[in-house]
């Protein structure tokens, strides 16, 4: 690949690591991500992602910028309330990367669309805010072969984790169905502290490049989990289940599914 | 000294860190293991900086030589991908 003399100055940093080099770059500029959620990990994972350089960096968000988003949503600010989510941050990342495409997709997901959103990605990444879309995320990307990261977050608490179909656990393997409404926290019990979606979706965006390169190990069979009020960081090894339901031996699901009953969801 | 032709020359005069090591990096990239690369350059600190780091890569440095009262003509070969 020939790097502009802006592109060499841009990502110098980057091609000075013996693990990048002009070739990692070049692969990084191929890459095709697409991630689901314009919101708390969405607006961090995206800033990085654009940064880097991405090729083509697809948002699926439906979703318009409201004010209480603000206080950890950094890619959309006072001018953009009430624009869709995937434009205001299509402004920000555009502005800090003109070299990177992307694909504002202002649309709801569901069973009927999210295999042919992502069939053209190299790499999944989740930042929703809800089980219902983690599930059908993680089914998706089970059943079309697709490297997902995903990313949650509660209170001052986050988790990261890479799943590699064929590879590794899936979502089901840690939880197998998405927990009954009733024990998910409502509007009013939730609650997250501004910077917790920059620490996770920042390390979300590591394992994506991570992934684009090559190079390390991926967070595959592990759970990282993040507590911010005591400074931690926790593996939890998370074994392939075979007999998972949706990337076991013999799954059950074999069809995607949504689950929208009776869910409080925070935008 | 036994000559030896440089499968590939570059000329980074006028470029300051990191810079000169990014296009030496690039440069190398593109050859073929085995194959010698030549910088002429003339930014002092680049002449060891660019050695150290290249050895620190894996490359072979053949030869640094300060060729006139501001430049300096570094020879490389390339040893690992």
């Amino acid at each position: 690949m020939d790097f502009t003399d802006d592109q060499l100055q841009r990502y110098s940093r980057h091609i000075i690591l013996p693990e990048v080099g002009g070739k990692g770059q070049a692969k990084i500029a191929h890459a095709k991500v697409i991630i689901i959620g314009a919101g708390g990990l969405g607006c961090p994972v995206g800033y990085y992602l654009t940064a880097a350089g991405v090729g083509t960096l697809a948002l699926i968000d439906n979703d318009t910028v409201e004010m209480s988003n603000l206080q950890r949503q950094i890619a959309h600010n006072v001018h953009t309330i009430g624009m869709p989510k995937v434009e205001s941050a299509q402004k920000t990342f555009t502005a800090l990367n003109p070299d990177v495409r992307i694909v504002p997709l202002r649309v709801r997901l569901s069973k009927d669309n999210i295999l042919d959103l992502i069939k053209d990605y190299d790499i999944v990444v989740d930042g929703s805010d809800n089980f219902p879309t983690r599930y059908l995320v993680n089914d998706a990307c089970v059943m079309a072969g697709k490297p997902l990261v995903s990313g949650a977050i509660l209170r001052f608490e986050g988790q990261v984790t890479t799943i590699i179909p064929g590879k590794g656990h899936c979502y089901r393997c840690l939880f197998e169905e998405p927990p009954p409404p009733g024990l998910v926290p409502s509007c009013q019990e939730a609650g997250v502290l501004g910077v917790l979606p920059g620490v996770i979706g920042g390390l979300q965006a590591t394992e994506v490049l991570k992934l684009i390169l090559g190079k390390g190990e991926p967070l595959k069979g592990e759970l990282l989990i993040y507590n911010a009020l005591n400074t931690t960081f926790r593996k939890v090894r998370v074994p392939k289940n075979p007999f998972c339901p949706v990337c076991g031996d013999n799954p059950t699901i074999t069809e995607l599914a949504d689950y929208n009953e009776g869910y409080c969801t925070l935008s | 000294m036994e000559r030896i032709v440089a499968d590939k020359k570059i000329d980074i005069r006028g470029l300051v860190c990191p810079y000169t090591f990014v296009k030496a990096k690039l440069a190398i990239e593109a050859l073929e293991i085995g194959q010698v690369l030549e910088i002429l350059l003339d930014y002092e600190e680049a002449s060891r900086s660019i050695p150290k780091s290249m050895e620190d890569h894996g490359q072979k440095v053949l030869r640094v030589e300060k060729v006139n009262d501001t430049d300096w003509l570094l020879v490389i070969r390339k040893e690992k991908d």
